[in-house]
């Protein structure tokens, strides 16, 4: 009986379970040793196309590059933090204030971000300026919730990760990303329905796990990340309304 | 958690001097050219500086930095497909044979790498990072299972896949 393919392949990697047996019968087969020759020639093969040199001081232009970048990922950190700390007080005027903004934003998704039927007839457009601060808006709300989910993605497991402020993010973005959904729904655009729909499954999930998680609790939240792409479908979404944010005309 | 922000800069700048040419190379093979791989490292940087005060040195960083890269390289890898329905895959070794083979030799290495660039593009984004973390990297299977979220014996598959697919369009020469 000879070595399967599939072996041969994990053989080669020092993967096979069985690695004597497999090592004596190539020894012992010429068909066998036959196969796992043309294997070694394939991977050599492979091993001819080398990765281009990206220069000596390539560590430094991606440094320069990346500083704007660091500097505009501080500021947003900042404005999340204190987004969230505006959350944890319970001061009445701010979360007034929140909640008309959050409104005033699905008033106007329902209003223009999605196309109305046309039997109704089109309102003249608000103010182009405001129409774009409410699309920025939008944008954050996806980039923020991309944010949390990089980084609980990204996170090595351990025995304990403390996740606390990733859950307030969490709780902080249900909300919002609540209305938009509903707003969404009822526009009749069902693709970002179901994204946001899938996106607040996970936020609430987060919001709803322990503050310290363990490798466990933090690989099932990284698998539930990855089993929906749940990642690539936000960069999608925000990406449409960051273009519809640079068109001239706004919407 | 967090360090004081000067500190937390030149520490970060010690990563990337210490990392991108080794992201680079990382990135390379996994998208197959050398604008995606640049954008893959720029961005793994990106990641990795937002969840920076969160690594607590308990993970290699490289082994940390190549985690997310990975990440970031199948995020773009998925997106292209998207895009454009395939990779672009360029041949950087094409220039780097320069030890004078002889004509039939370079038509035949043109040959081999114009296949095995044409394979390579064939493969799906989850085969080609299980291959590239296999063959070029070196990771253990179980690694690789961790690194894409799936069992062993998928990662197995994807390997195996990949090392078949490669073989099949190499078959007549090597």
């Amino acid at each position: 009986m000879h070595v399967s393919e599939e072996q041969l392949v994990l053989y080669r990697y020092g993967e096979a379970k069985d690695a004597a047996a497999i090592g004596e019968h190539l020894a012992a087969c010429a068909t066998c040793r036959a196969a796992y020759q043309s294997l070694e020639r394939a991977l050599a093969a492979v091993d001819q196309m080398p990765a281009p040199d990206p220069g000596e001081n390539y560590a430094a232009a991606v440094w320069e590059r990346l500083q704007p970048r660091l500097q505009q990922s501080r500021d947003r950190e900042g404005a999340v933090r204190s987004l969230t700390l505006a959350a944890l007080f319970p001061w009445r005027r701010l979360a007034l204030a929140a909640a008309m903004a959050v409104l005033i934003v699905a008033a106007f998704l329902l209003g223009h971000f999605w196309p109305r039927p046309q039997t109704v007839a089109r309102q003249p457009l608000p103010e182009q300026v405001r129409e774009r601060i409410l699309l920025v808006a939008l944008g954050e709300h996806l980039e923020r919730s991309q944010m949390i989910l990089i980084e609980l993605a990204n996170a090595n497991p351990g025995p304990q990760l403390d996740v606390s402020s990733e859950r307030r993010w969490a709780a902080d973005l249900v909300g919002d990303n609540r209305l938009y959904r509903q707003a969404a729904a009822r526009a009749g655009d069902p693709a970002m329905t179901a994204v946001l729909d899938d996106l607040e499954r996970v936020l609430l999930e987060i919001a709803h796990s322990p503050s310290t998680l363990s490798g466990g609790e933090l690989e099932r939240i990284q698998r539930r990340i990855e089993s929906g792409d749940i990642l690539f479908k936000l960069r999608v979404v925000e990406s449409k309304v960051r273009r519809q944010e640079e068109k001239p005309n706004g919407l | 958690m967090s360090r004081p922000e000067i500190g937390r800069q030149e520490e970060f700048r010690l990563l990337v001097e210490q990392h991108s040419r080794a992201l680079f190379g990382l990135a390379w093979r996994m998208t197959g050219n050398q604008q995606d791989a640049e954008e893959v490292v720029q961005e793994t940087f990106l990641h990795a500086y937002r969840s920076f005060d969160r690594f607590d040195g308990r993970a290699q960083p490289g082994t940390w930095l190549h985690r997310i890269a990975v990440n970031c390289a199948l995020d773009l890898l998925r997106t292209r497909r998207h895009d454009a329905g395939r990779v672009e895959l360029e041949a950087a070794g094409s220039d780097a044979g320069d030890a004078a083979p002889g004509p039939e030799r370079l038509l035949l290495s043109a040959e081999v790498q114009r296949r095995l660039t044409a394979a390579l593009r064939r493969l799906s984004p989850t085969e080609r990072a299980a291959f590239v973390l296999r063959h070029y990297q070196g990771c253990p299977i179980e690694e690789i299972s961790r690194e894409l979220r799936m069992s062993e014996n998928a990662a197995k598959n994807c390997v195996f896949r990949a090392v078949q697919k490669l073989r099949e369009a190499l078959q007549p020469l090597v």
